[in-house]
């Protein structure tokens, strides 16, 4: 037991941890996700060391198992996401993300002179291509590469 | 038709848009018909268009419908920050059908989403203009008797014309030849290409005016735009090679026909108007007759 790592994010007994996000993308995850309004605990680690990433953020939600479909959404910011399904502080589901053949919000398209950037409204794309990724706004048929990509 | 916006030329199938070129010849013969009494049509130029929307709206007025809006959103409650969604939510309280030209790209579909009547896109942006694709194909259908196995020539700047694109989507239907000629520049990009290729249709690419022309049944000319040039040395390259002449004509069929959407600058040459090839003029009243088959159809009263 000595050699066990040291948590740096303390364990939860039920819900859903997400690690090895980028850094610099928790806060669109916590976004994304909807964190910032839920009445759970939420603990969150931000510029862990990784081997991978360098630096990483990992979210631990307490309770709140979140649906494929809503979990998906993250794969723009955090392609490499791996979530641990927590139910009694055992891990019982391993879980990736994909990314969805089509998006609605997360996303602006680069295109400035599409309507979505002009009207509060509520972008909607295909995904022409998942890694990269490539965006084809419905509104102005423009596609939006992962060099131009940036979340809202 | 009947209630749908039409919002891209993809929002029409093959027999949707033989139908409306086939209302539209009815209309050419007969076009005075009360067909639209009592009924009101919103025209809403959201940047000025004066050539689209005398076009409509002489169109509306020759089925004996009114017409409410604006022809330029200085003179509406755009200027007091009103949104898009506001405008169209409440214009949509006042007439049974929108007709819309705007600047930014993806503002009709936006449109057709929040209105409760159908939306007509005259224009947005760099994008879509489908009501000109079909006037074109009611221009192309009435000179050469049919649309099927035509050679069809592209002229000018092929790249970032939006009625090039859209036509070549609507006569791929229909086993074209396509030629294009333009600069490299300017080239047709490679999605409309793979398109063609995925359909097995022919193409041929060029870069010269002269002599690449004589086989086609229509040349379709646009304007090469200097704005659309990274380098103006580039620009003054090929400005001069995309003018056509009445002397390039002599060797052209004699059944082949001058298209252009207007407004020209200089690639079409005066001394080409009095031509009988030259057919630029006689596609814009083609317009008004294809506007009067789409208003109706989607009006239900055809």
């Amino acid at each position: 037991m000595e050699d066990k790592k040291e948590l740096k994010v303390s364990a939860i007994k039920n819900g859903t941890v997400i690690d090895h996000i980028p850094s610099q993308n928790l806060f669109s995850v916590i976004n994304i996700l909807g964190l910032n309004h839920i009445k759970q605990q939420v603990t969150f680690g931000f510029n862990l060391e990784s081997k991978k990433l360098g630096k990483k953020a990992i979210i631990k939600v307490a309770d709140i198992f979140f649906k494929d479909a809503d979990l998906n959404k993250i794969s723009l910011v955090a392609p490499d996401a791996k979530l641990n399904i927590i139910k009694d502080y055992s891990v019982v589901e391993k879980k990736v993300v994909s990314v969805p053949d089509e998006i609605s919000g997360i996303a602006k398209c680069m295109n400035p002179k599409c309507i979505t950037n002009h009207e509060q409204m509520t972008t909607s794309f295909d995904v022409v291509h998942k890694s990269p990724v490539a965006l084809k706004c419905r509104y102005c048929d423009k596609i939006t590469d992962q060099e131009h990509l940036e979340i809202i | 038709m009947k209630n749908r916006s039409l919002v891209s030329i993809t929002d029409y199938n093959k027999d949707e848009m033989l139908q409306i070129l086939e209302l539209a010849s009815e209309f050419e013969k007969n076009p005075h018909q009360n067909l639209l009494h009592g009924r009101v049509i919103a025209t809403l130029f959201f940047e000025p268009s004066t050539r689209t929307r005398l076009s409509f709206e002489s169109a509306v007025n020759r089925l004996g419908g009114n017409i409410i809006g604006f022809s330029d959103s200085s003179s509406s409650s755009v200027t007091k920050g009103e949104t898009l969604k506001d405008t169209i939510l409440m214009v949509s309280n006042y007439s049974d059908l929108i007709v819309m030209r705007h600047p930014l790209e993806g503002s009709a579909k936006y449109a057709s989403e929040v209105s409760s009547v159908p939306i007509i896109n005259a224009g947005d942006g760099a994008h879509q203009h489908p009501t000109q694709t079909l006037l074109d194909m009611y221009s192309i259908l009435k000179t050469q008797g049919r649309l099927d196995n035509l050679k069809i020539c592209m002229v000018g700047d092929l790249k970032y014309g939006r009625t090039v694109h859209s036509l070549l989507i609507a006569m791929a239907q229909f086993n074209p030849v396509f030629i294009f000629i333009a600069p490299d520049e300017l080239k047709m990009p490679d999605e409309y290409k793979s398109l063609l290729d995925k359909k097995g249709i022919e193409y041929h690419e060029y870069k010269e005016l002269a002599d690449n022309m004589n086989q086609a049944d229509i040349v379709y000319m646009t304007r090469v735009q200097k704005e659309r040039f990274s380098d103006p040395l580039e620009y003054e390259k090929v400005k001069n090679v995309y003018i056509l002449r009445n002397h390039m004509l002599a060797d052209t069929k004699p059944t082949m026909k001058i298209l252009h959407p207007l407004p020209r600058v200089n690639e079409i040459n005066y001394d080409v108007d009095t031509n009988p090839k030259a057919y630029y003029f006689s596609q814009a009243l083609n317009g008004v007759f294809t506007r009067m088959a789409i208003i109706s159809k989607i009006l239900g009263v055809k």
